[in-house]
């Protein structure tokens, strides 16, 4: 009976109660209907059938007997609540309902004798069911499909005899065709099967509700639990598990109010345990999670007490935990058929709790169980029964049934408790604590409770400490401890470390058991100093490769075998070399790098300072001091080692460098000069590397990657930082540990040039001009610079068109072209002598305007000493210039007609003005050396062109004008757009030298339109008249047509003049020909006066009016008044 | 009254811890380093609705068997939790709000000394006195 799964729920409790139905008369074995009958029942049922459970059973199958009903219970005193075998009985022993099946069709030949053969059976199983009231049904076999109810005569009345004759009711004969439809024929039957059996629980229900009058509460307590538990399991069995939830908490109020001594308190907690869990299974059943929960915490609560028998308390535990555990199981059940659990109610916290009575128990095991080895387990065995099972649930095997206070015989009560103590120490408590922490880490690893976690795998490696299995323990405690320190708990990390520490010791583990006691020296350990001092000490033991003192709190036999272990790693040779990556931990020894600056010029020594500082209790000698550098070529430079012979590092070191002192902040300084091709480059620590021990006994290197730092330093780094503490009052020399900040890497950077570079030119430049900028270079070196060279032009990475519209030379004397470059690299200037100084001119001709900057970069090589080593440095400087370049002038051309009028046209053979405006938009003086018009070939000068600004100097904001006097051919048809040609400008900076290239600057001159007229006039006219002088006009009017052309003219009167000549007339004027026409004007009044209009019509254009040919003729002129003294010339002239 | 009272910082780690001595001291080094989990979840539920009205007393974190583990977190995210005996039924929710509210009161003022570097262990022997008469009175 003690099984180890003495505390198991039974699981006749555990499983769903479903309806127990026999089938009899079904040969499953060798006949095939039977077999296919049988499988219809039970194969692949599906959730939405009906829940029955089918069992085959022959005809003749003894049920259960039942005992004889009890008439009275007046003397009667029961034994015990419930008794083992009951719930199993009715699930699987004493049916609801037997089915006898029969092969009888109702037209069988034989009938009399199939009948009474049919009867038989039935009777058979009546007889054994004597006293229950189990239903009896019969189904026919038949292999004929049967005839709609009521038409088959001779089916109705056999049945009604069959019925007689069996003593059957109507309602349990059932007839099975065996035909296709054998799944459907089924469904219907067991669903009236289901029908019978609820009846038959109804039944059931009924009869145990009917003793309740006969019982009374003193001596029948028991039996009113008993009873509303078997009510409560009948109404499950009849699936109405409401009804069966209220029953159950009945029962369970029941089972509490029972009187509990130590004797019956194991029986109680059983049946409460039971109950609790019908009620718990239910609640989630019933999707009410909540009332589950606070049952099972009421549970608790009402149970937690009842421990009974002290010298059995690891029951209780046990219990306890079985009774979390199986909450924890429905729970996590639930959730699996879709209840959401949350954080702070999940199944975890039910299995953890479950672990730490577990737990418990095994504390308590562990010193109720110490029996002495003498000790031998009771014979006979006081916990054998004569059936091997006890008779009720949670009663002792040597007294059952006994219900009073005491104990009948107190001898075999002790040797009872011998045995449970017995048995108890070989129970396998790590395990069970395991398998519930691993339970529960996988809920809380599901709920987002990553600490809840960490702690529970804390437990679980300590539990497997205790089982001794240390390499799980470690691997466990080594997984969380990582999270307990990056949220710096130092409390907890120490306990883990600790266990951990104890672990490695007794396995001998010498890499870990080094690293754990690196930390626990450490400054994140919480120990106290003489346990630090232990531990040092048995740390320098490992080192000088000795056997380390045990551990305390590990057991002796443990701690024996562990010496011999140590023993043995002792005298392993050659694996006494160990690299511990120390940055993800505290160590004891914390390591800090720093370049002293983030970059070094060439010509300067790298200077590299480490510090070294140690927290444990005793000072600590290393015995050499590396630190790796990313140009592994200066690593020989950087090192400390025991006998300091070399003679490469820069600073001389004491031997008494090598010993750490507790809390004394020790620094190490390295010197070295960078190589020339590390210009440039960066160069990183990569590591750092400490050697604890020695070659002769066992050596360990820590090793910090990078600068040093540990796992606690950055949070350190930063409370520092915030610190108000001033370092003024740290006395010189000493250095605050947490205000040494790590420099990982330095830049090796070129040597500051001693050389200037200076600019002169005269900003802006001009558009295409060639723009000279002189740069002079003057060396400030204390040695002879070679080899210099200059790089000058459009500083490269600016916009791509600004390099295509720049050109760069050093001929000044011709404008450059497309072919010149925008950069011209490295112009050799050869060596300078200290002081001296070159100049260089440039040219720079920029197409487009806009600002540029330009880049002048002047590289030389020197060779200097630094520390006594000579080496050489390239050294380069960089000048900028951002210049902008704008246009000289800017070049206005206009059309005007020979009167300075504005054209919008011009006309065929007439003469116009074309005029130039060119102003100056440069700040500097412009020389203007020519200008040059280029005419298209539909344009033609009236006379040769020459320029009018020709040696002109322009200063800014002045103008130059130009007119040209032009005409234009024939057009072939009437109007058209023509081309006029160009105007180009030749001049130069007015402080240029004589040599200087001339720019030419093209301006592209607008089209015009041209049209040809019929008729062209123009007057003949002295340019100015005489108040009272006669004034002649002649008019000349042109045909230029190849036709004959009809004219009428007229002149207008006038105010201001009287005249003489035709006032109106109509001629005809041949092609090409002129006609001319002549006036007499008589001015009257002085000033501008208006010419008479001279009205001009052409009868073959109407088109041409007067108004456009009006345009070739002067509108007015000055006349001025009459002279005294010139009277007599002017009648002379008239 | 508590058994044991923590401040922990807002990168999660502790401040200043005190639980009765007569106790597993790591016990509720445990218990408030786990409590942790549902107060991180709390913050981080609430946070991204309404941070600025925030109810800083957090209630009831979880009970275990045998006590209660209540939480509050400052606007600057500070944490206290408070754990009491799960038998001592006298303590309700409304007078453990005054305690978190007094032990606030008290870190503020704690805060407000200049001497003091935020992010340190509390060693104020004024904080150490408002937490004992919180505490448990042990003979």
């Amino acid at each position: 009976m003690m099984s180890p799964t003495q505390w198991d729920l039974p699981p006749e409790l555990c499983c769903r109660p479903m309806a127990f139905v026999a089938l009899t008369g079904l040969d499953v074995t060798y006949n095939a209907i039977h077999r296919a009958i049988w499988d219809a029942f039970c194969v692949n049922r599906r959730a939405d059938r009906v829940p029955i459970s089918f069992k085959v059973l022959p005809g003749d199958h003894e049920y259960p007997k039942c005992r004889t009903k009890r008439t009275s219970y007046e003397w009667y005193i029961p034994k015990g609540i419930l008794k083992t075998g009951w719930m199993n009985k009715h699930l699987n022993l004493v049916p609801a309902l037997v089915v006898l099946f029969y092969e009888l069709d109702w037209d069988d030949p034989v009938w009399k004798e199939k009948q009474s053969e049919c009867a038989t059976k039935v009777e058979i199983v009546r007889t054994s069911l004597q006293g229950r009231n189990t239903k009896v049904a019969v189904v026919l076999i038949q292999k004929k499909t049967p005839l709609p109810p009521g038409e088959d005569i001779v089916a109705s009345e056999r049945a009604a005899s069959l019925c007689n004759t069996c003593d059957l009711s109507g309602k349990s004969l059932f007839v099975l065709p065996h035909t296709d439809h054998l799944v459907g024929y089924i469904i219907r039957l067991e669903n009236a099967f289901y029908e019978h059996a609820q009846t038959y629980y109804y039944t059931e229900i009924r009869r145990v509700k009917s003793h309740k009058e006969f019982l009374n509460k003193t001596t029948h307590q028991l039996l009113f639990v008993r009873h509303q538990f078997k009510i409560a399991f009948f109404s499950e069995l009849k699936q109405d598990t409401q009804n069966a939830l209220k029953y159950y908490r009945t029962a369970y109020g029941l089972v509490h109010e029972l009187r509990a001594h130590e004797t019956n308190v194991l029986e109680i907690k059983t049946m409460a345990g039971f109950i609790n869990y019908k009620i718990c299974r239910l609640c989630f059943q019933h999707n009410t999670p909540l009332d589950a929960i606070a049952q099972f915490r009421k549970h608790i609560d009402q149970c937690k007490k009842k421990i009974g028998s002290a010298e059995l308390a690891f029951e209780h535990t046990a219990w306890m935990s079985k009774q979390f555990q199986s909450f924890g199981d429905l729970f996590d059940e639930a959730i699996k058929l879709g209840l959401t659990a949350i954080q702070t109610q999940n199944p975890g916290f039910y299995y953890q709790q479950a672990a730490y009575y577990a737990q418990e128990r095994k504390q308590q095991a562990t010193y109720m169980c110490a029996h002495e080895p003498t000790v031998s387990y009771p014979s006979p065995d006081p916990l054998e029964t004569s059936t091997g099972v006890l008779d009720f649930y949670g009663q002792r095997a040597w007294r059952q049934g006994h219900q009073s206070i005491d104990p009948t015989d107190a001898e075999k009560e002790k040797v009872g408790i011998l045995a449970l103590q017995m048995k108890e120490k070989n129970v396998p408590h790590s395990e069970l604590i395991i398998a519930l922490l691993s339970n529960a880490v996988a809920q809380f690893k599901k709920y987002k409770c990553p600490r809840m976690k960490s702690h529970l795998m804390v437990q679980m490696g300590e539990e497997y400490y205790h089982a001794k299995d240390y390499t799980k323990a470690l691997k466990l405690l080594d997984y969380v401890m990582c999270d307990y320190r990056t949220e710096r708990w130092w409390s907890l990390l120490t306990s883990i470390l600790g266990t951990a520490l104890r672990c490695s010791y007794l396995m001998a583990h010498v890499k870990d058991y080094i690293t754990y006691s690196m930390e626990l020296i450490g400054r994140a350990s919480t120990l106290h100093e003489e346990q630090k001092s232990r531990i040092e000490k048995n740390l320098i033991k490992v080192l000088m490769n000795e056997v380390p003192e045990a551990e305390p709190d590990c057991d002796q036999v443990s701690a024996h075998a562990a010496q011999a272990l140590w023993g043995d790693r002792m005298s392993l040779a050659g694996s006494n070399q160990f690299t511990i990556e120390v940055q993800d931990y505290v160590p004891f020894v914390q390591c800090k790098a720093k370049f002293l600056s983030p970059s070094f010029h060439l010509d300067d020594p790298v200077h590299l300072l480490l510090y070294l500082r140690v927290d444990c209790p005793h000072p600590v000698r290393f015995s050499k001091l590396c630190i790796s550098l990313s140009n592994q070529e200066y690593n020989k430079f950087c090192v400390v080692e025991e006998s300091c012979k070399s003679q490469d590092s820069l600073e001389p070191l004491s031997p008494e460098n090598m010993c750490l002192v507790p809390g004394k902040t020790c620094k190490y300084s390295f010197k070295f000069v960078a190589k020339t091709e590390d210009v440039g480059k960066k160069i990183e620590i990569t590591a750092v590397d400490l050697m604890l021990g020695s070659d002769s006994g066992r050596c360990v290197f820590l090793n910090w990657r990078g600068g040093g730092g540990d796992a606690a330093s950055s949070h350190e780094a930063l409370q520092a930082a915030r610190s108000f503490k001033s370092r003024g009052r740290v006395p010189e020399q000493h250095v605050e540990w947490d205000t040494v900040s790590i420099q990982a890497s330095t830049m090796i950077i070129s040597r500051i040039p001693k050389i200037s570079v200076q600019l002169s030119h005269k900003p802006p430049a001009l558009n295409n001009e060639m723009y000279c900028i002189t740069v002079s270079i003057q060396s400030n070196e204390e040695t002879v610079v070679k080899d210099v060279k200059l790089t000058a032009g459009v500083k490269p990475g600016q916009d791509a068109n600004l390099t295509q519209s720049t050109h760069v030379t050093l001929n000044g004397l011709e404008v450059c072209d497309d072919s010149h470059p925008a950069l011209l690299p490295d112009i050799s200037i050869g060596d300078l002598e200290p002081g001296q100084t070159v100049e260089k001119s440039l040219y720079v001709c920029c197409v487009t305007t806009g600002p540029r900057i330009f880049l002048f970069h002047v590289a030389y090589t020197m060779t200097t000493k630094v520390e006594g080593k000579e080496i050489t440095c390239k050294c380069h400087k960089d000048e900028t210039v951002t210049i902008e370049t704008v246009v000289p002038f800017e070049v206005a051309v206009k059309f005007v007609s020979t009167k300075f009028e504005h054209l919008d046209r011009v006309y065929v053979d007439i003469p116009f003005l074309l005029m130039t405006d060119l102003l100056s938009a440069s700040p500097w003086p412009l020389h203007l050396v020519t200008s040059q018009l280029q005419l298209a070939p539909t344009m033609a000068g009236l006379d040769e062109p020459q320029s009018q600004v020709e040696q002109v100097v322009l200063q800014t904001g002045e103008c130059a004008s130009e007119c040209f006097s032009l005409q234009c051919p024939p057009v072939l048809n009437g109007t058209s757009s023509v081309a006029s040609g160009q105007y180009l400008i030749s001049w130069k900076r007015k402080s240029s030298c004589a040599d200087a290239p001339v720019v030419t600057t093209v301006v592209t001159l607008p089209h015009v339109m041209v049209e040809s007229i019929p008729l062209y006039v123009h007057a003949e006219l002295p340019s100015f008249g005489r108040v009272r002088e006669s004034l002649p006009v002649r008019y000349h009017i042109q045909n230029r047509t190849g036709l004959v052309q009809d004219v009428e003219m007229s002149v207008e009167p006038s105010d201001a003049f009287m005249f003489s000549g035709l006032k109106q007339v109509r001629l005809r004027i041949l092609p090409g020909a002129e006609h001319e026409m002549l006036y007499n004007f008589y001015p009257l009044m002085a000033g501008y006066q208006n010419l008479p209009l001279l009205n001009i019509s052409l009868v073959r254009f109407p088109t041409v009016s007067g108004q456009l040919l009006r345009r070739f003729l002067p509108s007015r002129i000055f006349v001025k008044p009459q002279g005294r003294q010139e009277d007599d010339a002017s009648i002379a002239a008239a | 009254m508590a058994v044991c009272i923590a401040v922990i910082a807002k990168e999660n780690y502790p401040l200043y811890i005190r639980s009765v001595p007569t106790q597993n001291e790591l016990k509720f080094h445990y218990t408030v380093h786990t409590s942790l989990d549902v107060v991180e979840e709390k913050i981080s539920a609430v946070g991204k609705a309404m941070a600025d009205q925030r109810e800083l007393y957090l209630g009831l974190l979880y009970p275990t068997e045998d006590y209660k583990v209540y939480g509050y977190v400052t606007n600057s995210k500070v944490k206290f939790v408070i754990v009491v005996d799960s038998s001592n039924a006298s303590l309700r929710d409304n007078e453990i709000r005054s305690m978190f509210r007094k032990l606030h009161n008290s870190f503020t003022d704690v805060m407000c000394n200049p001497f003091y570097n935020p992010g340190d262990t509390i060693r104020s022997k004024a904080f150490d006195g408002m937490v004992s008469t919180m505490m448990v009175q042990t003979s």
